[in-house]
């Protein structure tokens, strides 16, 4: 057993010392699955991103209140009746300004994107005081609120990053109305991040609005939702849906995370077949420039045990190494990276950061050490299975 | 070409390795295929856009809406040739999952606009007598298992019908199949006059989505569309004028870094592979020195050497790009296209998309050839021969 095991040491250790020597080839194929790793986790990190995103807008002690059979705040309307019917339903968390309850209004606006300079829908929502305190995490950054009444806007700091001429203190110019900015927030990277918010007040009569288009209100706690939702559902002087935070936005980010995951679960297995056979190729001329090596080890009495692990040893050296390069580039270069896209539901951008999870380092690892493995296997067996005498007698 | 059986048993020579090389390209190829397909997707039509076509949205915002009364105000604009206006009903069949677009049209002038949508006339003939009549895709009627004369509910989200039912009931009444490659065939297309007459009287019934204008010349787009955002200046209801290609373009735009990153990051692979196949096949003449030194001995002259090594590896790279970009085209694609028709409706790859691959593929043969071959040209026999 000793001897075995010494056996494998001697050979693996030979074979890597002499990686050197096979340079090209050798940092082809590792070259192979670096770039394989890297982009599976980039293409994937989109996708965990922006997931990302839209869980952090979820808040289970916050719900929305839209018209019945609407899916999205773009198409909702609520009428300033049932707003109020709405804001003192049970259940809901209540302050010394009333109830913790937010009528707002959500359209969009032709901001140009900075990248491309062409215009974009960028959300612009209309709300109520309360709305700070339904979203917790509202932090701002830079500048103040707005005033109500007056035509001013506060960004989130996502759009404003995105967009051209969101600074503070720049006037912006949407149809007959003039709007300055006057501050910059952020909502722990939430959705609202990538919104332009203003007084619902202002807001309605620029855009011709009489009704609301949503409601947004804290409950007591995330238990009250039961009592908010059947005493709302149960008023026959209302027609709306009412939606937990989480699982409206969930919902709405599920188009594009099922896009990026098809088509990465597409692009991946296509990118990993060319590598493997990139890496058996390697693995294969390794084997064979040596053959002659491998065959006078097997006369002196080295079992094909050793040499089989000594292959895949090496060849998992190289799957590893370039897995390890790829992983640490796409971490470095993709995890924070920001970018903004079209959320179909809303019909507006969302803007948002890759992130490079813990859970997608861990697959592009597993697929290193599998394209390793399978690169390494076919060329082990055969070095083993080569006959000796023929071995030693070529060349 | 009589040196051709010389070429094609040196490829033999190792029969793994030749095999392994090609799988690679094939490997590599498909996924420029894919990669093609998906930049045409992401493109949204921008290339199928019609040229001729003018797009009038109100000027802050596509989703507000537009007075029909302009339709009369811009048909009297000089140059223009039809006039056509579309609504986004954004209603919900079954499940919110099953989305599709679904556009109150204009009767009369809608299919004239886009004769890109092809309906057999005697289905038109019954879709324009019959008030709720609906003409959709053929790859929407696929995916749902609709057939002629199929009721069809769906739930307005923005339309409220007058009864005060938000269930709007329309009947399948034709089948549009896209005239030419690239267009979208999941839309669902009804009457504008059974929305304004079926909706509850209110904000929207006088209101139109967008306009369509077909010009007489091209060239001219940009005149007249300031011609008719004049005509509106200054009024509650702003206009702004594109052509249809800039309108698609914009929504490309919009969709962002997302179809970008992924036409970068698939790059970045495609690059990678060809470093590896171009490595390996670089490998495969420099093992060879010795034999190429015999064939000079026998009289290959220098300029002969190194053709057939450029032309070893040329043949390599096209048969491993053909076979990929052959399975792209015909069974990656169209398997990718299905799995993602609810997203991007148009997924193909195009022949530009071919015919670019297998270029690549040349170059690719060309410089992998090119180092070893110069070696192989330069060579002098003593030297090679002694080598063993």
């Amino acid at each position: 057993m000793f001897n075995w095991l010494s056996q494998i040491t001697a050979v693996t250790w030979l074979n890597l010392r002499t990686i050197d020597q096979r340079r090209g080839a050798s940092t082809a194929a590792a070259f192979g699955i670096l770039v394989v790793v890297a982009v599976f986790i980039a293409l994937l990190s989109i996708a965990e991103g922006f997931r990302k995103t839209m869980a952090s807008t979820g808040d289970p002690a916050t719900v929305i209140v839209l018209r019945g059979g609407s899916d999205s705040e773009m198409t909702s309307g609520v009428t300033r009746d049932a707003a109020r019917i709405i804001s003192e339903a049970p259940g809901l968390l209540r302050s010394q300004g009333g109830s913790v309850a937010s009528a707002e209004n959500f359209v969009i606006v032709d901001v140009p994107k900075r990248s491309t300079g062409t215009d974009a829908n960028v959300p612009l929502r209309g709300v109520q005081p309360a709305a700070f305190a339904v979203r917790r995490n509202f932090r701002l950054t830079q500048g103040r609120r707005f005033e109500t009444g007056r035509n001013e806007v506060i960004v989130g700091q996502g759009a404003a990053q995105e967009f051209a001429g969101l600074e503070v203190g720049h006037r912006l110019r949407w149809g007959e109305n003039e709007w300055t900015v006057v501050g910059i927030f952020s909502d722990a990277g939430s959705l609202s991040e990538s919104e332009i918010w203003c007084d619902v007040g202002v807001l309605q009569p620029a855009y011709r609005r009489i009704n609301y288009q949503s409601v947004h209100a804290r409950l007591e706690s995330a238990a009250a939702y039961d009592r908010f939702k059947d005493a709302l559902t149960a008023d026959p002087r209302l027609d709306i849906s009412v939606y937990r935070e989480p699982d409206y936005y969930a919902g709405q980010s599920e188009g594009l995370t099922r896009l990026v995951y098809v088509l990465g679960l597409l692009i991946c297995p296509l990118m990993v077949a060319g590598a493997v056979f990139g890496a058996l190729n390697t693995m294969f001329s390794s084997v064979a420039t040596r053959s002659r090596e491998i065959a006078t080890l097997r006369a002196l009495g080295f079992g094909s045990g050793p040499v089989v692990i000594s292959v895949l040893a090496e060849s998992l050296f190289l799957a590893a190494l370039g897995g390890i390069v790829g992983a640490a580039f796409a971490y470095y270069a993709f995890n924070g990276f920001r970018a903004a896209t079209m959320n179909w539901q809303s019909f507006s951008q969302v803007s948002f950061a890759f992130a490079v999870t813990p859970r997608l380092l861990f697959w592009g690892f597993v697929a290193t050490l599998a394209m390793g493995l399978i690169g390494g296997l076919f060329p082990a067996v055969r070095a083993a299975r080569l006959p000796v005498a023929t071995a030693l007698r070529e060349l | 070409m009589k040196l051709f059986p010389l070429i094609w048993s040196n490829l033999w020579r190792r029969k793994t390795r030749t095999i392994f090389t090609v799988l690679a390209a094939l490997f590599t190829f498909a996924l420029f295929g894919v990669l093609v397909a998906a930049n045409v997707a992401f493109g949204m039509g921008v290339d199928i856009s019609g040229l001729d076509r003018l797009v009038v949205i109100h000027k802050i915002s596509l989703i507000m809406p537009l007075p029909i009364a302009y339709k009369e105000r811009i048909a009297t604009v000089p140059g223009v040739k039809a006039v056509t206006h579309m609504n986004w009903f954004g209603g919900i069949y079954k499940d919110p999952k099953n989305f599709f677009p679904q556009m109150a049209v204009d009767t009369p002038t809608f299919f004239d606009l886009y004769p890109e949508y092809v309906v057999p006339p005697e289905q038109m003939k019954v879709w324009v007598e019959d008030r709720t009549g609906a003409i959709a895709g053929q790859d929407l009627a696929k995916r749902f298992g609709w057939k002629i004369g199929d009721k069809i509910p769906i739930l307005g989200t923005i339309y409220t019908h007058k009864d005060g039912s938000r269930v709007w009931e329309f009947t399948l009444d034709g089948l549009y199949a896209p005239g030419k490659k690239g267009v979208d065939a999941t839309q669902f297309f009804f009457h504008y006059d059974y929305l304004k007459e079926g909706s509850r009287a209110g904000v929207f019934t006088d209101l139109v989505g967008w306009y369509t204008i077909r010009i007489a010349d091209p060239k001219r787009a940009a005149e007249i569309s300031k011609q008719i955002d004049g005509l509106f200046a200054n009024s509650p209801y702003e206009t702004k004028t594109t052509t249809e290609k800039a309108f698609a373009q914009s929504f490309a735009n919009q969709m962002g870094n997302i179809g970008l990153i992924v036409r970068y990051v698939v790059s970045a692979v495609l690059f990678g592979m060809l470093l590896v196949i171009g490595n390996t096949m670089a490998q495969a003449v420099r093992e060879r020195t010795n034999e190429l030194a015999v064939l000079k001995t026998l009289g290959f002259s220098n300029g002969l050497v190194l053709f057939l090594v450029i032309a070893e590896s040329c043949l390599l790279a096209l048969v491993g790009a053909g076979l990929g970009l052959l399975f792209s085209w015909g069974v990656l694609t169209p398997i990718v296209g299905f799995a993602l028709k609810q997203f991007l409706p148009v997924f193909y790859v195009p022949a530009w998309g071919l015919l670019l691959g297998l270029a690549i593929a040349l170059v690719l043969g060309l410089l992998t050839g090119l180092v070893p071959g110069i070696q192989a040209m330069r060579l002098r026999i003593v030297d090679a021969l002694r080598k063993v």
